[in-house]
């Protein structure tokens, strides 16, 4: 009680009713102006939501706020005091937590050890372990932020690490607490419990400031929400007075539909027959139970499910990525599940393109240019062919080129390195090398994970304009919004199941949600 | 075999074991940093010829002691600065220093002494002699352990007991404080030492200049206690059996102290034939025997003791994700 009537007076004595102030932040990485005179006030004790696109500057701008990087110009308040910021300690030392979208845990490490680990007690380090100990348990009683202290990180949820995270800076006596993009890794259930978590630091006075991009999260947490578009602040806007709609016109500049425009299906026969389908993982653990569908010309098949549930198996066994067991039947001939001729690339002969769920691992090549990356699974296409020994170079930047070009692609340079192109601009590059040769088929898994929202739209638009063509699209998803929006009919798996198909028209939320969670459906 | 030619054997498996050990725990301070150091090796060298070179022109082992020391530690400041400050490739770097001493060693011998590259012979106080434990004569009388005491435990040159004492040393310092904390976190996940306000190049510097100090004992040990000077390439591949018995010992302390007496145990084996052939009732041609420590490396960097997994960020230099 004395503390907190200690922690009034200097509320009052303070100057300035904001925690955290920004004044004309700039930085550039070479020629890309990273952040551009940027000015932003949060008021304490608040949630203030940052919202833009990938690429925006969100990350940058609060890297430069925890000491990682040094601003060109502008200044850093902290409770109205300039305070430089040169290095992360320096942040620490003014009161700033960050919980960095990939957790910097050592995951060998036990969760004190981790708690601890900079801010320790003197050289042993028992008396930090047992000061740590107990102040953990003050803290996840406060918080409702329960973590056994003694458990290895690797063997935590990613939920429970994120928890780790936030103890870490709750531990340094942070008052301002910076997430950065914290739900893109956890569950539904885990994104409320994290939210009530940060509901209950505000109430005790932190301040906390939420990077993300899912308009949803802005609406449900914040208080006020900033919005970032290429570098630059656009507005900062109470979020109570504003809407969806109007934060995602700030954020790309331009109205966007959120809801994809499609007419309705003209489903014409079975190209694909998928039969009692199982696929196991290395440790022989069956991830793909058994799985049997159809999917008919000019219809897009949503696959919904919470991660892991077996999409990512399934998706790999169509795409020749995995050893499988039982059938698959493309245009009426079976496709082999195992050995020889399992392989992408006869996959592809047969029709089948695959926009993979992981495009930094199997998407693209990163530190390839993009008009390599353009040819890769189609590098055996004659047109690419200068003569028996070379491949035509010329003729594959070209192709790039107007790929770019038709799939608009930013910058439109073929020669740039597939990792200096943002989130949303890679997966362009991926979708239009799939998209672009015409298959009968097309398997598209988390086709916006980590995707701004103006490539999200396009990107739907090609998927529905592929489907109007009378192509048959397999959409996985984990966003049930996306699944609902584009699916003609969608199956939900469960561990390793198909729990039912269900049609987006009559269908809700709700209903999905129990079949995700392994409800049957006459219990939904 | 008889009681007495165990206790000999054993004797010498510590003697043998002992440039190991202490190369081996080497080797763990830079790994579990975060960086590979294939070129234990090339220290150890290095500080045998400078301890040697100066224990024998000015007569004083400790001098000599301290020359070896900061010859491995100009060695594993090149490396650090190689591969920590201008993240260069961590195994190209430890390969190269180990040509580096290779030929260096020999070409200042031979300059300072025209010797053919080796070193005069240490003796008196230019050498480690062996000293005597406590109690050791006295209670050779008592039965079974008297002998052990005083054959095997007792009589081996100070840094045989250097080297013991430094393995529940490094335990306690990687276990025990906050400088093995940051130092393990250091070579686990770099990112998370930086976000934590720490330097990651000043752990990653302290853990190899660690190193260097260790691998400084080793090399002096092996010119100036085991052997009387310096003799080309007298390291013999000691470095690359102590990274194997680092892989064995999975980067711990104890286990390394194991790992490193059974390579010992293999090399004095080798000294031995006579007991070799005893016990095996065959004769075994001493150049298979002199090979055992190495077909045990061999088998040991095969795989063959099950998985080890080294420190997650060995290798890599770090550098800041934006």
């Amino acid at each position: 009680m004395a503390d907190q009537a200690e922690k009034g007076r200097q509320a009052t004595a303070a100057p300035s009713p904001y925690a955290i102030e920004l004044k004309g932040i700039s930085k550039a990485f070479g020629p890309v102006q990273a952040n551009r005179d940027i000015n932003i006030a949060v008021p304490r004790g608040t949630i203030h939501g940052i919202i833009g696109e990938n690429g925006a500057g969100k990350s940058t701008l609060m890297s430069i706020l925890y000491g990682f990087y040094k601003a060109d110009a502008g200044q850093i308040l902290i409770n109205g005091t300039v305070t430089p910021i040169p290095d992360s300690q320096s942040a620490i030392r003014a009161g700033i937590g960050m919980v960095f979208q990939h957790f910097k845990l050592v995951q060998n490490f036990t969760v004190l050890e981790n708690v601890i680990l900079g801010a320790e007690d003197g050289f042993q380090l028992s008396t930090s372990l047992s000061k740590a100990r107990k102040a953990l348990e003050a803290l996840s009683r406060d918080y409702e932020l329960d973590v056994d202290p003694d458990a290895l990180i690797e063997d935590l949820s990613v939920g429970h690490q994120q928890r780790v995270e936030i103890l870490k800076a709750l531990y340094r006596q942070a008052e301002i607490l910076i997430l950065d993009e914290p739900t893109g890794v956890l569950t539904p259930a885990e994104a409320d419990h994290l939210f009530r978590i940060l509901k209950g630091l505000k109430e005790q006075g932190k301040t906390i400031i939420l990077i993300t991009h899912k308009l949803r999260e802005i609406m449900e947490a914040t208080d006020n929400v900033s919005v970032m578009r290429r570098g630059t602040m656009v507005d900062t806007v109470k979020t109570a007075e504003t809407s969806p709609e109007q934060l995602a016109e700030l954020m790309v500049g331009r109205k966007v539909l959120l809801e994809v425009e499609k007419k309705p299906a003209a489903p014409g026969r079975t190209i694909l027959k998928v039969e009692d389908l199982r696929v196991k993982d290395e440790h022989g653990v069956e991830r793909l139970k058994g799985v049997s569908f159809e999917i008919r010309t000019g219809e897009i098949l949503g696959i919904a499910g919470v991660a892991g549930n077996g999409q990512s198996e399934l998706l790999a066994a169509l795409g020749g990525m995995a050893k499988a067991t039982g059938r698959i039947e493309m245009n009426g001939a079976a496709l082999p599940v195992a050995g020889r001729g399992a392989d992408g690339q006869s996959r592809r002969t047969a029709g089948i393109a695959h926009v993979p769920e992981d495009r930094h691992h199997y998407g693209l090549i990163l530190d390839f240019s993009a008009w390599e990356n353009v040819a890769f699974g189609y590098h055996n296409d004659p047109k690419y062919q200068k003569n028996a020994l070379f491949m035509d170079n010329a003729a594959l930047r070209a192709d790039t080129e107007a790929k770019m070009a038709t799939f608009d692609v930013r910058p439109p340079i073929p020669a740039l390195a597939a990792k200096n192109f943002s989130g949303g601009n890679q997966q362009k590059i991926v979708v239009a090398r799939e998209i672009e040769r015409n298959p009968e088929l097309l398997l598209v898994g988390q086709p916006t994970r980590g995707v701004d929202i103006g490539a999200i739209e396009f990107i739907h638009k090609q998927i529905v304009a592929l489907r109007d063509q009378g192509k048959a699209i397999l959409l996985v998803s984990v966003e049930l919004d996306e699944i609902m929006s584009l699916s003609d009919r969608i199956a939900v798996m469960f561990d390793g199941q198909i729990m039912g198909f269900r049609d987006p028209e009559t269908t809700n939320e709700r209903e999905l949600g129990l079949l995700m969670a392994g409800m049957s459906g006459e219990a939904a | 075999m008889d009681y007495d030619t165990l206790l000999q054997l054993l004797g010498s498996t510590l003697r043998l074991g002992t440039p190991l050990l202490l190369a081996c725990l080497a080797g763990l301070f830079s790994e579990r940093a975060g960086i590979f150091d294939i070129g234990l090796e090339g220290k150890m060298l290095m500080a045998a010829m400078t301890s040697a070179a100066v224990a024998a022109l000015t007569g004083s082992v400790w001098v000599g002691l301290a020359a070896g020391i900061a010859g491995s530690l100009l060695m594993a400041a090149i490396h650090g600065i190689a591969s920590i400050t201008f993240r260069g490739n961590q195994l190209i770097s430890g390969v190269a220093l180990n040509f580096i001493a290779s030929g260096i060693t020999v070409l200042v011998a031979q300059s300072l002494f025209r010797q053919g590259g080796r070193t005069p012979p240490l003796a008196g106080d230019a050498r480690f002699s062996p000293i005597t434990l406590p109690f050791a004569e006295e209670l050779q009388a008592v039965p079974v352990l008297g002998p052990l005491y005083h054959d095997v435990i007792s009589g081996h040159p100070i840094l045989v007991y250097v080297a013991l004492l430094c393995v529940p040393a490094t335990w306690w310092l990687l276990y025990r404080t906050r400088f093995g904390l940051r130092l393990r976190a250091v070579g686990e996940n770099p990112a998370a030492v930086d976000t934590a306000g720490i330097s990651v190049i000043a752990m990653r510097f302290a853990a190899v200049a660690i190193t260097g100090v260790l691998c400084g004992l080793a090399g002096a040990y092996m010119s100036t206690a085991l052997q009387a000077g310096f003799g080309r390439e007298m390291t013999a591949g000691r470095g690359y059996i102590a990274l194997a018995a680092l892989i064995f010992a999975k980067w711990r302390p104890w286990q390394a102290l194991g790992a490193t007496m059974l390579f010992g145990f293999f090399q004095a084996l080798a000294l031995r034939p006579d007991v070799v052939q005893g016990v095996a009732g065959v004769k075994v041609p001493v150049s298979a025997l002199d090979a055992l420590p190495y077909i045990l490396t061999v088998l040991v960097l095969a795989g063959f003791v099950g998985k080890a997994i080294p420190p997650r960020a060995g290798g890599e230099p770090y550098v800041k994700e934006r």
